[in-house]
């Protein structure tokens, strides 16, 4: 169903923040700047009473910061910010307006999510962020009568805005969307063409970075090439294309252990098995080499799923101090196999 | 729903399994069985936490605790006030 194709009138526009209302991703610290004309495309829009809502993969208050300093955080009631599904999301967005899915029009830059939220509510029309411009034209984006009540219904729902939080009742992509994607994971160890990107991941992903750790270019690869170090790289390709190189990995080699200086992934695949998958990996090799494993850990109030993660892939805490600095240490008598919906090469 | 009914039917609709028709009683290992990623961890801990208001502390984080449907029952039972 194409925007055009349907005749019912579009009640509420929902966006994706990341390269759809801006350009840049937040989470990696981007100055994001607004897109040209994509303010008054949303006031010109509510004007009329259509209503707006967020669809984003973000830190909550980071993203209604942004969206206040942008001074646009008046315009969108019932706001979806967390890591969870898409399609999740607009399942709360539907419950809480009270209107039909096929009333709902999804703006995103990303075909993954676009497909995932079809995959899930056929009857909403998803746009391709980069046609923002064309919105106020769009018929189904002109109703018929705009009254006083129109001009006054955003502000009518903003009474009942409820907030989300980043750790609720979490709603993963099902099995079947996840298997179609054709994800091919690929680790390797890192070349000298990889460090760029090396670097830039380590200064940029805040949140999924075991211990918020970042290193230069000469650091890195001064670890590339030294014996007593290994540097893991990962990369990640679906359905729609490559993500380009997203994990990084760096670990010292011991006499009696293998010790995890440093775990990423960039928030753009975050959720979708990738960090366990490098993490097993890893523990194989370690288990391989006949190695014991250690690892670091810097806790913060934003990683608690990392914290989860490594304890549900049987860390133990060995040692803390009060700055939430934490050594773990794995008897690797659990490793977790690759799930099957991601094909797995270590080259 | 028995409250061991109720961990069997989330971790039903949640874990992806290793083997599509696999059954699995109460007492076997559920990180043997299926894919325990991120994803499935914290919504596991959110769910015991908000269902049956439990704080999970970070000491309570052992697998032991949440590796089957039984262990998690008794995790649950054992946190709830008597």
């Amino acid at each position: 169903m194409t925007v055009t194709e349907s005749k019912k009138e579009v009640k509420c526009v929902v966006w994706d923040l990341d390269y759809t209302i801006w350009d840049g991703t937040l989470a990696e610290g981007d100055n994001v700047q607004l897109k040209p004309g994509i303010k008054e495309v949303i006031q010109t829009l509510d004007s009329r009473g259509v209503l707006h809502s967020i669809s984003s993969k973000n830190n909550y208050d980071d993203a209604m910061n942004k969206l206040k300093e942008f001074g646009l955080e008046e315009y969108f009631i019932y706001p979806e910010i967390h890591w969870n599904t898409k399609s999740s999301s607009l399942a709360a967005i539907q419950k809480n307006i009270n209107i039909g899915m096929d009333a709902i029009l999804f703006v995103d830059d990303q075909p993954f999510e676009r497909e995932e939220v079809k995959s899930v509510h056929p009857d909403v029309t998803c746009l391709d962020a980069v046609e923002y411009k064309t919105m106020p034209d769009l018929p189904r984006l002109n109703p018929r009568f705009i009254t006083d009540d129109s001009k006054r219904r955003r502000k009518m729902y903003q009474d009942d805005i409820k907030r989300k939080i980043e750790e609720e009742a979490f709603e993963g992509p099902s099995e079947e969307f996840l298997a179609s994607l054709n994800m091919k994971f690929v680790i390797h160890e890192a070349k000298e063409e990889d460090l760029k990107r090396a670097e830039e991941l380590t200064v940029r992903t805040n949140q999924l970075n075991a211990t918020g750790k970042t290193y230069d270019y000469d650091e890195l690869n001064a670890f590339r090439i030294s014996d007593t170090h290994k540097l893991l790289v990962c990369e990640l390709t679906d359905r729609y294309g490559s993500y380009g190189k997203i994990g990084l990995a760096l670990i010292e080699i011991k006499e009696e252990y293998w010790h995890l200086r440093l775990l990423l992934m960039s928030c753009r695949v975050m959720a979708r098995g990738v960090g366990t998958v490098l993490m097993s990996h890893i523990m194989q090799e370690t288990k391989k080499a006949g190695k014991k494993l250690q690892a670091d850990f810097k806790k913060t109030d934003r990683n608690r799923m990392m914290y989860v993660s490594y304890k549900f892939a049987n860390f133990k805490e060995v040692s803390s101090d009060d700055e939430g600095h934490i050594l773990f240490e794995n008897d690797l008598s659990m490793i977790q196999p690759f799930p099957p919906y991601i094909e797995v090469k270590i080259l | 729903m028995e409250l061991k009914e109720k961990i069997r039917k989330f971790i039903e609709s949640n874990l992806v399994v290793f083997e599509d028709e696999a059954e699995f009683s109460d007492s076997d290992n559920i990180f043997e069985m299926g894919f325990v990623n991120s994803l499935f961890a914290m919504k596991l801990v959110n769910y015991i936490e908000e269902d049956f208001g439990i704080v999970v502390e970070n000491d309570d984080l052992e697998i032991s605790n949440f590796n089957s449907v039984n262990r998690i029952t008794e995790f649950i039972e054992s946190k709830q006030p008597a």
